[in-house]
């Protein structure tokens, strides 16, 4: 992993060491040397790991008292929510700990967007975090159908549902995801296992991308290879810890401001009905974080092609390292590319909007048009782009940009309406 | 670049706008009035709360069970806090059927602190065949269980009129221009006077709607009032230790020539 060789001081710790180099692995990690460059859209792969143990955490204890059972799981999460000590809290924390969790990874996938972070030679990062996304996308929605409430049980249906569109064998598959002939008792209880499981493969995934990390080393604001360790580098610690610690705690006064204040806000009312399989409600909507992907899966008249089209969506992003034929990583040297980011950005969130309402007319034909430029955006757009664009000259090291500017992100920019104005 | 920014702005001012147009259409806004729960100390009225347990026991209770409450939720801080005694007296005066005994048999006793709610009916097919074929809610968790929450329910128990003109409702259906179809199955359960508090408060419509809404979101949140003292107590020390923090990594980056 790094080049230098460590010798531990104490006679036990070498001792120790030959056994099991734990403390060369400490070792590694404090002197990591890391991009001093780094902004604070850096800060979430730090904040990430806390949202993944906080939610490890806070549900294994939820588990203690809650009962997956159809006929119970709603009573339990409400002798949760009043007799548990603290459940309440419990329970608020791990339900907008979800959204919490997905908010960052959002800022954080969109982070690497932006600066390149998927290019070579992070590929294997990239692909890993789209496989622990993908993971995590599973996991909310078998969470969310745990307490049994009507949005829970209808969601459930809707998504099941999908599989039955794969041709042939379609029909078995649902039958077998659901362990009978409609969501019931079986699902709830194979739900609640997997909603069990995945946080733990997300735990080995996430040590396998920050293995795979700190192989190159962090890419950093400017985009550039630089020498580690160099003048261009800090060790991980105490620079990054701290300015990490700084964001995770700004991160949580706005955790803790949904938890104490709006712990509702980002649920659904209808999932306070306990489930009822003779009543569907008036709209079925997913949680927030997957209104994009459901805007695209409405927005095929056809079925399978609709869970084709939304799947694609998300596996698109995988082949992300190879679509993207530009061979300068950060967006700041890609005048053309950084609007076409923004446009992307712009349309996300149209999807995740249009998600949210009824598919039907306008909504519909946004839906659409959104969902075709997602797509172009990735399939046609990316690698014109990288034929195309004419980048702005790159800096020879973090410290020693080009003109002599700073290697600041914000002045970096700076420097480059400088450049713009000489020409 | 900025147009684009501008652009961009523009696109997600305009879905918020038509977001609330979408929301508008469906209900008209909802009554106003003060609620003392809400806010970063929001605190229930103590003496509204008792009024609302009143309300509920004596109107509400006869079709609405609450079956996730126990009497002895009645005396627990943060509620409406009755005293131990009191709340004893209220669940004495229900019955349930216990058992079985040690000769197998059920009984009926008083109910005690440790007992759920009793309900009103049996089970779901005797509310419905005793209310018209429509299901009473149950009210424990009913004001979250609801879009708008205590407004909405604050507004549905006084949103009864007559139907407008060209509406044509069945035997047995009302019009409420709050419920969802504006048409609802339980009539206008509030009327002045209905009931007489026993604290001498005046009990016109508007007081009961407004001290039931206190209680149902009550009985949605029973942990409320901790949740916020709590709440507030995180967030201050959070804000003091980002604080802290911040400084220490000034001074920690001051070693290196670059900013943070």
């Amino acid at each position: 992993m790094s080049d230098h060789e460590y010798t531990p001081s104490s006679k036990f710790g070498k001792w120790f060491n030959d056994r099991l180099p734990l403390l060369t692995l400490a070792n590694h990690l404090t002197d990591y040397p890391t991009p001093k460059n780094l902004n604070y859209w850096w800060t979430f792969g730090g904040i990430l790991t806390f949202c993944l143990i906080t939610q490890i955490v806070t549900g294994l204890v939820l588990a203690m008292h809650y009962i997956a059972h159809a006929d119970m799981a709603f009573s339990s999460v409400e002798h949760i929510m009043r007799d548990v000590n603290y459940g309440w809290l419990l329970r608020y924390v791990h339900a907008n700990g979800a959204s919490m969790f997905f908010l960052a990874v959002y800022i954080h996938i969109f982070r690497s967007l932006f600066y390149g972070s998927y290019k070579s030679p992070r590929e294997i990062i990239w692909i890993l975090g789209i496989i622990i996304y993908l993971l995590m996308m599973a996991a909310a929605f078998m969470g969310y159908v745990l307490p049994w409430g009507q949005m829970s049980f209808w969601g459930a249906t809707v998504i099941t549902n999908l599989f039955s569109a794969i041709p042939l064998v379609g029909e078995s598959i649902t039958t077998w995801l659901w362990g009978g002939y409609s969501v019931d008792n079986p699902t709830l209880t194979r739900f609640f296992t997997l909603h069990y499981l995945i946080p733990f493969l997300i735990l080995g995934l996430v040590v396998l991308h920050i293995w795979a990390l700190h192989v190159p080393g962090n890419n950093n604001p400017v985009g550039i290879d630089i020498k580690k360790p160099s003048k261009d580098t800090v060790p991980f610690h105490p620079y990054i810890v701290i300015k990490d610690a700084f964001a995770l705690l700004m991160f949580c006064i706005v955790f803790a401001l949904f938890v104490f204040y709006q712990p509702n806000i980002l649920g659904h009312a209808d999932n306070y009905i306990e489930a009822d399989p003779l009543v569907t409600p008036a709209h079925i909507v997913p949680e927030w974080y997957l209104l994009p992907f459901y805007a695209i899966l409405r927005s095929v008249p056809d079925k399978l092609m609709g869970v084709v089209a939304m799947l694609s969506a998300i596996l698109i992003l995988a082949a992300l390292p190879w679509l993207d034929t530009s061979k300068v990583r950060s967006a700041v040297f890609r005048p053309l590319f950084r609007q076409f980011y923004w446009i992307l950005v712009a349309d996300v969130l149209i999807l995740g909007y249009v998600g949210a309402m009824p598919a039907e007319g306008l909504y519909l034909l946004i839906a659409r048009v959104a969902t075709v430029y997602y797509f172009a955006h990735f399939l046609i757009i990316l690698p014109v782009l990288g034929w195309k664009e004419k980048t702005t000259p790159l800096p020879l090291s973090i410290t020693e940009p080009v003109l002599g500017g700073s290697p600041n992100f914000a002045t970096a920019r700076i420097d480059e309406k400088i450049q713009k104005t000489i020409k | 670049m900025r147009k684009l920014k501008n652009i961009f702005f523009a696109i997600i001012f305009s879905a918020i706008l038509l977001n609330s147009s979408y929301s508008a259409e469906k209900s008209p806004p909802f009554l106003e009035t003060k609620w003392t729960f809400k806010g970063l100390f929001g605190k229930f009225d103590r003496a509204s709360l008792q009024r609302g347990y009143q309300v509920y026991t004596e109107v509400c209770a006869s079709c609405h069970s609450m079956k996730y409450l126990t009497y002895r939720n009645l005396a627990e801080k943060g509620g409406p806090e009755f005293s131990e005694a009191e709340a004893k007296a209220i669940a004495a005066s229900f019955e349930v059927t216990d058992g079985p005994d040690s000769t197998g048999e059920m009984f009926v006793r008083p109910a005690k602190l440790s007992d759920k709610f009793v309900m009103p009916y049996a089970n779901e097919q005797e509310a419905k065949a005793a209310n018209g074929g429509a299901y009473p809610p149950d009210m424990s968790v009913l004001v979250k269980a609801r879009k708008g929450g205590a407004d909405y329910i604050y507004s549905l128990l006084l949103g009864y009129s007559e139907p407008p003109e060209g509406v044509d409702l069945d035997d047995g259906v009302y019009y409420n221009k709050y419920m969802y179809g504006n048409k609802i199955k339980m009539p206008a359960p509030l009327s002045d006077d209905l009931i007489e508090y026993t604290d001498g408060t005046k009990a016109t419509a508007e007081q009961m709607s407004k001290d039931v809404t206190n209680f149902l979101m009550w009985s949605a949140e029973p942990h409320l009032e901790q949740r916020h003292k709590t709440g507030f107590r995180v967030i201050a020390y959070l804000i003091i230790l980002t604080v802290l923090v911040y400084f220490t990594m000034k001074k920690i980056w001051s070693r290196v020539e670059s900013k943070v």
